[in-house]
């Protein structure tokens, strides 16, 4: 037994020393820097074929309607669809309805029925289907609206077989964005099954391993979608998911560091496109010391984002100083605060804290973006005289102590962006269920509230000019960047598509060989 | 001749084992006190330095030097091995000390507590204790020591068991001797070199025990560094920074050799 371990002991030493002489021989080459865009493989589509996707966390419901998490969303786009669904630019095009009309005064949306169109079972759409799911989601079922923004829903009427209107207590110009709420069928509610009229069907789903998808034979669109079957695999860090890319055991990869796709853009297409996400430093505006403006802006002061640009991002990121994301049109440019660590010490010390404080950051351990920020984070406030901790949890626990529990102090994530640019000012409602941040401001809720009934769009875009100034003053949280979306995939796939949502649309995607 | 050749051999491991073992635990101590660079201060127009003069490992993803941190990190490990070994050894040691010695029920329900704590791989336990208790250094140490608590318990009680009815211990209680006096007076010398080799084996694999959970991002937390975790981070970059990998790497391999070689000695001595 001795022997054995002594040998054991030097046969490590050896191969640590060859593979340390191996590693370095293959270390010299760097791959190029990846392109802007998705580039297509040269030779024709084929159908058919299975394609594994590795995505970074657990899906929170099968059910589309209760999933809170992006990451869920992403992956239940390919099973279910609206009455109309978002397309690449950010608008929407008809997708369970073939047409729509909106009546003058903004408060009666007419959809009427794709012909034929079935659900992933082979049974036809109704419908009662569409008003189904339409009042689950504004909670004309049972009080409680699964999708806030369709509360303003007051009742849904079947006028023939194919024709539906939905009709609105008040008028909102956004409401058609949230009218891509999933249609599923009315006897899912005794039967519990999860079908939908996407692309895909759902096959199975593992907790902790992932969700296999096939394809729908009944899916509308004819020739799509080309693949048989996707596989989402849930990879626990961006480690395992270089390994699992080059062992070829999965063959996208979505959210690459810059590093990382550094060194794989050699053997895979590498992509970047802007993502969706506003990554921040989440602050909760409700304990103290965060619950004094100026400890806020101090930490806003203190952080360097050109620096978490240089070291995370490769420069790539847009830097932010509210949360909007920069495509729209309402989008404040030049807010937040220039890094400047004698102003943040001087509002710490008017705060009361001219020592600083001991400080928490909550990071979800699967995300790497947001951990490396989080160490850079660490270090800036460091010459501020704040003592930032990070501690590390897994995405469930995120999930229940930070996001829905609200028991923390900050956290470097990233909220995904929507259709509407209203999305990411919602939640900043006292009142909002998502405020995870626990922002309260006054004048923040009425204007919001003003300008949603507004059917004026400029005063809607003032509005949400306002709203964003309120939060960059308010220091809410310190808006980072939007991080770029780095997708790695094997070389012969194509037809991937970036949508300006946190997607992954499998329906367009195929194999060339 | 031959044997004597053997014993020379030995004592090689003895000697080669504490020249590493020496060497360590001095820049476990150099580490506390002084590094060349702060271990975590960032620099970003120096990312991924490979080995040079002014940075003898090389630079990581952060621009951090990587010789500070390998410096940082073994006194890290060091600290968490030395203290989860001491909480071990002594808890182990008393219990196994009593049990051994008194027998009876109370040693059989304790002794099979120990065989259901072992029953569990140990990092799997390790595991649960710290997502219960929550990540970081003080909860690392105290889920491994009480992971070594029953290889302890049960190597002192064997040697207890042996001991207690030899003829020097009949002597002493004849003598009067109370049985406190004789546990830790008349036995517990006689145990040492044993306790001893647990102690340098424990330690071993309290190095990779702690550098696993790093590794697992559940040990020490970022931006500090361990040599767990410094492997970890370094999984990315094997193409592209080898040496950020191969460093810590290294380390832990000559760490835990030079314990190997020092336990593998003083058991032949």
């Amino acid at each position: 037994m001795k022997n054995f371990f002594k040998r054991l002991s030097l046969v490590c030493v050896v191969v640590m020393v060859l593979s340390a002489a191996l590693t370095g021989c293959a270390g010299g080459k760097k791959g190029d820097e990846p392109s802007g865009n998705v580039s297509e493989p040269t030779g024709e589509a084929v159908r058919g074929g299975e394609v594994v996707v590795g995505i970074q966390q657990d899906i929170d419901s099968l059910d589309p309607h209760l999933a809170v998490a992006a990451g869920t969303d992403e992956i239940l786009f390919n099973i279910f669809e609206g009455l109309v669904v978002p397309d690449e630019n950010g608008n929407v095009t008809p997708a369970v309805a073939k047409d729509y009309t909106i009546s003058e005064d903004g408060l009666t949306y007419t959809f009427i029925l794709r012909d034929g169109i079935k659900f992933s079972d082979g049974t036809p759409v109704t419908a009662g289907d569409v008003k189904y799911s339409i009042e689950r989601c504004a909670g004309l079922l049972d009080g409680t609206p699964l999708v806030k923004a369709l509360s303003i829903v007051s009742h849904v009427d079947i006028v023939d077989q194919s024709t539906i209107n939905i009709v609105l207590s008040e008028a909102n110009l956004e409401i058609i964005y949230y009218l891509t709420a999933e249609i599923i069928p009315a006897s899912s509610q005794e039967s519990g099954e999860i079908i939908g009229t996407g692309p895909f069907k759902l096959e199975s789903y593992t907790p902790q391993e992932g969700i296999t998808l096939v394809r729908n034979e009944y899916y509308w669109q004819e020739g799509l979608p080309y693949l048989d079957k996707v596989t989402f695999k849930i990879v626990a860090s961006a480690e395992s998911a270089m390994m699992e890319l080059q062992a070829g055991s999965i063959h996208i990869y979505p959210y690459l560091t810059d590093d990382q796709a550094n060194e794989l853009a050699a053997n895979f297409n590498i992509a970047s496109n802007g993502s969706s996400v506003v990554q921040a430093l989440y602050i909760n505006n409700a304990v103290a010391p965060y619950d004094d403006v100026r400890v806020r802006q101090a930490l806003a002061y203190a952080i360097d984002k050109d620096a978490i640009n240089d070291f995370i991002f490769g420069g790539r990121g847009q830097l932010i100083g509210t949360s909007m994301l920069p495509d729209y049109e309402c989008y404040v440019d030049g807010l937040g605060y220039e890094h400047d660590t004698a102003k943040a010490k001087s509002l710490l010390a008017e705060a009361g804290y001219p020592d600083g404080f001991d400080m928490e950051i909550t990071v979800p351990s699967n995300y790497q973006i947001h951990l490396d920020t989080a160490q850079v984070i660490v270090e800036q406030l460091k010459e501020a005289g704040i003592n930032a901790s990070i501690k590390s949890v897994d995405w469930s626990t995120w999930l229940d102590e930070v996001y829905k529990g609200r028991d923390f102090q900050t956290t470097v994530c990233g909220i995904a962006g929507s259709l509407t640019p209203s999305y990411l000012l919602v939640r900043y409602q006292s009142t909002a269920k998502n405020n995870f941040v626990n922002y309260y401001n006054e004048e923040f809720d009425a204007l919001y509230k003003k300008i949603s009934t507004s059917l004026d769009s400029k005063e809607v875009t003032e509005g949400y000019r306002t709203l964003q100034t309120m939060l960059a003053e308010d220091a809410a949280s310190v808006y980072i960047a939007v991080p770029p979306v780095l997708i790695a995939m094997d070389k012969t796939l194509g037809g991937y598509r970036f949508y300006p949502i946190y997607v992954q649309d499998m329906k367009y995607v195929y194999w060339t060989e | 001749m031959a044997e004597k050749r053997t014993k020379v051999k030995k004592n090689i491991y003895f000697r080669v084992g504490l020249g590493i073992t020496l060497f360590f635990v001095v820049l476990m101590f150099v580490g506390l006190i002084y590094t060349p660079y702060d271990p975590n201060a960032m620099n970003s127009s120096e990312k991924f330095l490979a080995p040079c003069l002014s940075h003898p490992m090389g630079t990581d993803n952060f621009g951090r030097d990587i010789f500070s941190r390998v410096l940082k990190g073994i006194s890290m490990t060091g600290l968490v091995a030395v203290s989860t070994v001491a909480i071990g050894g002594t808890i182990g040691t008393i219990i196994g000390a009593l049990t051994g010695f008194y027998g009876g029920i109370v040693d059989e329900i304790v002794m099979r507590i120990n065989d259901t704590l072992n029953g569990f791989p140990s990092i799997l336990l390790a595991l649960v204790i710290v997502s219960i208790l929550g990540p970081g250094k003080y909860n690392v140490i105290l889920a491994l020591g009480i992971l070594f608590i029953p290889s302890f318990a049960r190597i002192v009680r064997s040697e207890y068991i042996n001991y207690k009815n030899r003829d020097f211990v009949k002597s002493a209680r004849l003598m009067g001797a109370g049985s406190l006096r004789i546990i830790f007076l008349h036995i517990f010398p006689n145990i040492l070199p044993t306790l001893l080799v647990t102690i340098t084996i424990g330690f071993n694999n309290a190095v990779l025990a702690e550098a696993g959970l790093s590794y697992l991002g559940i040990g020490i937390q970022p931006p500090d560094a361990s040599l767990g975790s410094m492997l970890s981070d370094a999984q990315s970059y094997l193409f592209s920074a080898p040496w950020y990998a191969v460093m810590p790497g290294m380390t832990i391999v000559l760490f835990v050799l030079g314990f190997s070689l020092l336990s593998e000695g003083i058991c032949s001595k």
